[in-house]
């Protein structure tokens, strides 16, 4: 795979000199964004299918096969729907604060690696970034409320920045362990920390259970999916920062909330259960692919937030905030220091 | 103790796993979905539906205009104007039915001295603009010729329980 990439390489840099970086950036970044958008399409399917089942029902199954052509129908209806701006709305705001949403869910995908060395950048400070970038996703949010001028969009966008800020810090917290775990903040090297005979059991999920727990839910609630949806909670506050929104500003709420979802998912996937590792390190399985073994991983987790919110009322605003502030942050300060302590022992193998 | 017994159960997120654990098990449970064009669920024999007037077997339409269904109509949907035909009986020359306005309660078929005025169990119908859906006295007429057999065979039915 890295021969190729590099006969790939040298081949445009002969033939288009001092050209050729931006045309490879390009490429890198469409190899990149517009599978998201492609898995965003049909994560939405998805989840239509999954709660439908869950539910008892079938789901849609009307336009295509197993209404596999659902999400192209809705994104075309979407493209088509006018783009009302309310009249007491700030107009610039308004339109950039769903861009603001999306931007940083696909920027933070430039440290994701897929394999070993296939990131689009192999940051040093990957860990750091992936912070900064998935914190800015709460701007789009207050803006867009503030900008809506209308009072449900800007109580959601309070909840969701009161949400967002506390659930950062427990994030950051258990991210904390997983660095002190790796001793890395490049997240190709703490993918390749977790590697081990022990294969699965070398995975970080192990040590560090409560965080990789504390890390999910924490995840739930930073992409304001159910339970933890008070932000959008269309049953009380209509549908939140995002009410004043239609057509294409819409779906690029949408595109920036299940692109979070998948961020997440990757995230989780590499910083607990090994990235692009296969569970065991034996002949049939470490022939497939890393990024297969990436991809399986994160299935998984998508898979689980549907489950979630198929299955969980949602919180309360006030147990939102017990659960984030008096629960997950003392847990994860204590855990900080069990794994400081774990790791002067002889007793800390990974 | 039974805060020791809380503790572990709120980390140890034993309540949320059961509730997954149910999600989970309907994930694969039989799918109830009724395909609606395709399938149909059972319908009833006193299902009300769109509206029909009846004749009797002679061709003679049964209404005698005595505006029982108007008065009793809730939704004010129908309005009947009547005169005396040539033979002397008291007859409508106006009935008509406000579909839009109708809640088909079926109040007008129960008030009905002569059954005239029924509700059939056909739920299929729409109106293409304005106005399509409300119902002429030719129209209820012609839906009671196409459908006698049913609605005939539905009070039949119904006759031993009234």
């Amino acid at each position: 795979m890295m021969e190729l990439l590099q006969a790939v390489q040298q081949i445009g840099q002969d033939l288009l000199g001092p050209a050729w970086l931006p045309v490879w950036t390009v490429a890198k970044i469409l190899v990149i964004v517009v599978p998201i958008m492609l898995t965003v399409a049909y994560l939405t399917l998805a989840e239509r299918k999954v709660i439908g089942f869950m539910q008892i029902r079938i789901g849609p199954n009307r336009v295509g096969p197993y209404g596999l052509l659902q999400p192209l129908a809705d994104g075309v209806k979407l493209l088509f729907k006018e783009i009302i701006i309310p009249t007491g709305a700030n107009k610039a705001l308004f339109v950039a604060a769903p861009v603001l949403t999306l931007v940083p869910a696909l920027a933070a995908w430039a440290v994701v690696p897929f394999d070993v060395g296939m990131a689009v950048s192999n940051a040093n400070a990957g860990l750091l970034y992936i912070l900064a970038m998935t914190s800015l996703g709460v701007y789009g949010i207050i803006i867009a409320g503030w900008a809506s001028n209308s009072k449900y969009a800007f109580l959601g966008a309070l909840r969701s920045a009161a949400q967002i800020v506390s659930y950062e810090i427990a994030m950051g917290f258990a991210l904390v362990c997983v660095l002190m775990a790796s001793q890395s903040m490049n997240l190709g090297d703490i993918v390749q920390g977790q590697q081990s005979k022990a294969g699965l059991f070398g995975w970080y999920f192990i040590p560090l259970f409560p965080m990789f727990l504390v890390y999910l839910i924490s995840g739930v609630a930073e992409t304001n999916r159910a339970p933890f949806d008070v932000a959008e909670g269309e049953s009380e506050i209509v549908a939140g920062f995002h009410v004043e929104y239609s057509g294409m500003t819409f779906a690029l709420f949408f595109l920036a909330e299940y692109a979070n979802m998948i961020l997440i998912a990757a995230l989780t996937s590499i910083m607990f259960l090994g990235g692009w590792l296969p569970p065991f390190d034996v002949a049939p399985l470490n022939m497939i692919p890393g990024l297969f073994w990436l991809l399986a991983k994160m299935s998984v987790i998508l898979f689980l937030f549907l489950w979630f919110r198929a299955t969980f009322p949602r919180y309360r605003y006030d147990q939102l905030m017990r659960l984030g502030w008096k629960v997950f942050i003392p847990l994860t300060l204590v855990w900080v220091a069990v794994v400081g302590a774990w790791m002067q022992t002889p007793f800390w193998l990974w | 103790m039974e805060m020791i017994k809380n503790f572990f159960k709120t980390f140890l997120l034993l309540e949320l796993v059961k509730g997954m654990a149910l999600t989970g098990r309907y994930f694969f449970a039989r799918k109830i979905t009724v395909q609606f064009p395709e399938e149909k669920t059972p319908q009833g024999f006193r299902f009300r539906g769109l509206h029909a007037q009846r004749r009797y077997a002679s061709g003679e339409e049964r209404c005698i205009g005595c505006k029982l269904c108007e008065a009793i109509c809730p939704a004010m949907a129908i309005n009947i104007e009547i005169a005396e035909r040539a033979d002397g009986t008291r007859r409508t020359t106006r009935y008509d039915i406000d579909l839009t306005k109708c809640i088909f309660c079926g109040f007008c078929e129960e008030s009905c001295p002569v059954d005239a005025i029924v509700e059939t169990r056909v739920l299929e119908y729409h109106g293409e603009k304005r106005g399509d859906l409300y119902y002429t006295k030719t129209m209820l007429l012609a839906n009671g010729d196409k459908l006698e057999e049913q609605i005939a065979g539905d009070r039949a039915v119904d006759a031993k329980y009234r």
